[in-house]
């Protein structure tokens, strides 16, 4: 999918005041259960993440031809796949891939997005204009399209995969940075920095970014479990991450023949993505809550 | 106020037509990283160099690149995409066939996403923050989350394959005789002719996978209808409505829900990106004659421009559909700022 179901113009999240992401993430967490939930398995996935050597049961790669299609057992808590690697072990280091394929993705897109956004919102006239029409000749592309397009050029990897995903999320981080430097320059705050002399790279890295982090914040929560579909996805119909990668997508597409009577070997998997995706959208939804001053008011 | 909306249109439908100029640049931009020489994949190894060279020439690769942009713009606009390197036939042939079927399947799973999403989106604002709103958000979340590619799989090995319930991937049975050809629509072209048994077909084709496509959708419905609904019910009328000593019931379905309804309706135009590139996944797994499978068949064959013609026409369809979805939030909301 594409990073789905989020409304691509993202002004909509900018804020009447700025708040800091600590402050933000703590009222949202407090507030509900389901946040509360999704902040947890988001932290777990990352252990795993953080720790798949000493978590998983033996190498990802690891084949035992002898027991191929084995069902779950206490040896091999999710089964064994069609060249007897371990399944739970798969899934394990796999939360490595996705979680960091996420991050890595958000990371690039809102470094270009930062500073495609301060330039337009700070320096204004014609390089606003001309940075904003590119937003929105990349933002015409669905993300799965472009990158099946990219794929196809170059040639299919998980690499080139996160890249393209990447070319079609900064214009987001753009958007959202321009609205919230244009909210936040006229600021007594930032007049008071000029008035001491700080020159416009000072005030922008110390003053303007980190006020307009929180609304980058919530939409990369947000953005976050849509990109590792989208790979997950292309991984799926070969476009992305290789074999014998253990990637969730890859191990899903790997299992879709015995789906019906090895179901272990695509489930597991499948659940995976399911949870880590719904992890960060819990989290981000809740985040987002706490953000948008239309639902704030209606506690 | 009229003079400053027809200026928002004019300012907006501009836009639109400079954001598929950019696109056919990006797109033209992609055919020339290409590593593989397009020629050579074109003829094949084994061709000879003066062969090479004179398709070259009468492709025009021999000539300085804004020129062969110019010539490119020249071939799109009359409606030339370039030749299939797998069929054989024009880019453009290939999309026409294959478009009414994502057409159909996509405006089936907007319909699923909306009889899902609106309810749901309801029972949410009704019981903001108790257990059925929770229950709601995971639900409508859920379907944002889930992988679409496993779901479809284990939905047809579970209702097709072991139970036999709902028929297995295409369009039609290869027992139906298809109606005669008319929209490319098969639903529709049955519908026309009067078919019942092959429209009958088509539609049960037609559930899992407009199904699997629009729950994905669900959640933003959901979002929208949840929160306009918040947003009207705070509203004096719905207030007075309230003091009239009328049931909640009938203010919220009577008039709080009318006129929520109205941003739902708008924005689920701009699902319709997402459903483009959801039909990928989608049709690859129910062999769906459309172009989201044909993006599928031409990547895997390194078929460039059949790639680059979904990835234009794809672009294109999108940028439209955001310019009709913005025009009718304009009608309809006199609050928004023309900017």
């Amino acid at each position: 999918m594409s990073t789905p179901i989020s409304i691509r113009r993202s002004d909509t999240l900018s804020l009447p005041l700025a708040r800091s992401s600590t402050d933000v993430a703590w009222r949202a967490l407090r507030r509900s259960p389901l946040t509360l939930a999704g902040a947890v398995i988001v932290a777990l996935f990352a252990l795993v993440a953080l720790l798949a050597p000493w978590i998983a049961l033996q190498s990802p790669l690891t084949q035992d031809l002898a027991h191929r299609l084995t069902g779950p057992s206490p040896a091999h808590p999710f089964g064994l796949d069609s060249l007897g690697r371990d399944v739970f072990s798969r899934v394990v280091y796999g939360a490595r891939i996705s979680v960091v394929s996420g991050v890595l993705v958000v990371a690039t897109a809102s470094a270009f997005g930062i500073t495609a956004g301060t330039v337009a919102g700070w320096v204004g006239g014609w390089w606003d204009e001309a940075l904003m029409r590119l937003t929105d000749m990349f933002l015409a592309f669905p993300s799965l399209i472009l990158a099946m397009a990219i794929s196809a050029i170059l040639r299919p990897s998980l690499t080139n995969a996160l890249l393209a995903i990447a070319v079609t999320s900064w214009p987001t981080y753009a958007r959202l940075i321009r609205a919230q430097v244009l909210s936040l320059r006229s600021r007594d705050y930032i007049d008071a920095a000029r008035a001491q002399g700080a020159t416009d790279i000072v005030i922008i890295v110390r003053h303007l970014i980190p006020n307009a982090l929180a609304p980058l914040l919530v939409q990369a929560t947000l953005n976050i479990g849509g990109i590792i579909l989208t790979s997950a996805g292309l991984s799926f119909i070969g476009f992305g991450a290789q074999p014998p990668t253990p990637e969730w997508g890859l191990m899903v597409s790997e299992g879709r023949t015995f789906l019906m009577d090895q179901w272990w070997v695509a489930t597991f998997p499948a659940l995976a993505i399911l949870l880590l995706v719904l992890g960060f959208n819990l989290l981000g939804d809740g985040v987002r809550d706490v953000l948008d001053p239309r639902l704030r008011k209606m506690g | 106020m009229e003079m400053s909306l027809a200026r928002y249109l004019a300012r907006r439908a501009a836009l639109t037509v400079f954001v598929v100029f950019g696109v056919t640049l990006i797109t033209f931009a992609l055919t020339h990283v290409v590593p593989a020489d397009p020629v050579v994949a074109y003829l094949g190894d084994h061709a000879p160099p003066e062969l090479v060279e004179k398709v070259r020439h009468q492709i025009g690769l021999d000539r300085p690149l804004p020129v062969q942009y110019l010539l490119y713009l020249r071939d799109l606009l009359r409606g030339d995409l370039g030749i299939s390197i797998m069929d054989n036939r024009p880019v453009s042939h290939d999309l026409g066939q294959y478009l009414p079927a994502t057409v159909e399947l996509a405006t089936s799973a907007m319909v699923v996403a909306i009889l899902i999403g609106v309810p749901t989106g309801i029972v949410s604002a009704l019981y903001k923050d108790s257990w059925p709103d929770q229950a709601a958000r995971v639900f409508a979340l859920g379907g944002t989350s889930l992988p679409v590619f496993y779901v479809a799989l284990l939905l047809l090995g579970v209702l097709y394959s072991r139970f036999g319930v709902l028929p297995g991937p295409g369009q039609l049975s290869i027992y139906t005789p298809p109606p005669p050809h008319l929209t490319g629509m098969v639903a529709v072209d049955a519908l026309v002719a009067g078919d019942w048994a092959a429209l009958g077909d088509a539609l049960r084709h037609l559930v899992l996978p407009a199904f699997v496509l629009g729950y994905f959708s669900t959640g933003l419905v959901t979002r929208m209808t949840r929160s306009s609904l918040l947003e009207v019910m705070r509203q004096d009328y719905v207030r007075t409505a309230r003091a009239k000593g009328m049931g909640e019931r009938r203010v919220v379905l009577r008039h709080a829900l009318r006129n929520a309804l109205l941003p739902t309706v708008t924005v689920i135009g701009l699902t319709f990106g997402d459903l483009l590139s959801g039909s990928v996944l989608t049709e690859t797994i129910f062999s769906w004659p459309g172009i989201g499978r044909y993006a599928t068949n031409s990547v895997t064959n390194v078929d460039v421009p059949a790639v680059l013609g979904v990835t234009l026409v794809a672009a294109v369809i999108y940028s439209v559909f955001n310019l009709v979805t913005d025009v009718v939030y304009a009608y309809l909301d006199p609050q928004i700022r023309y900017t």
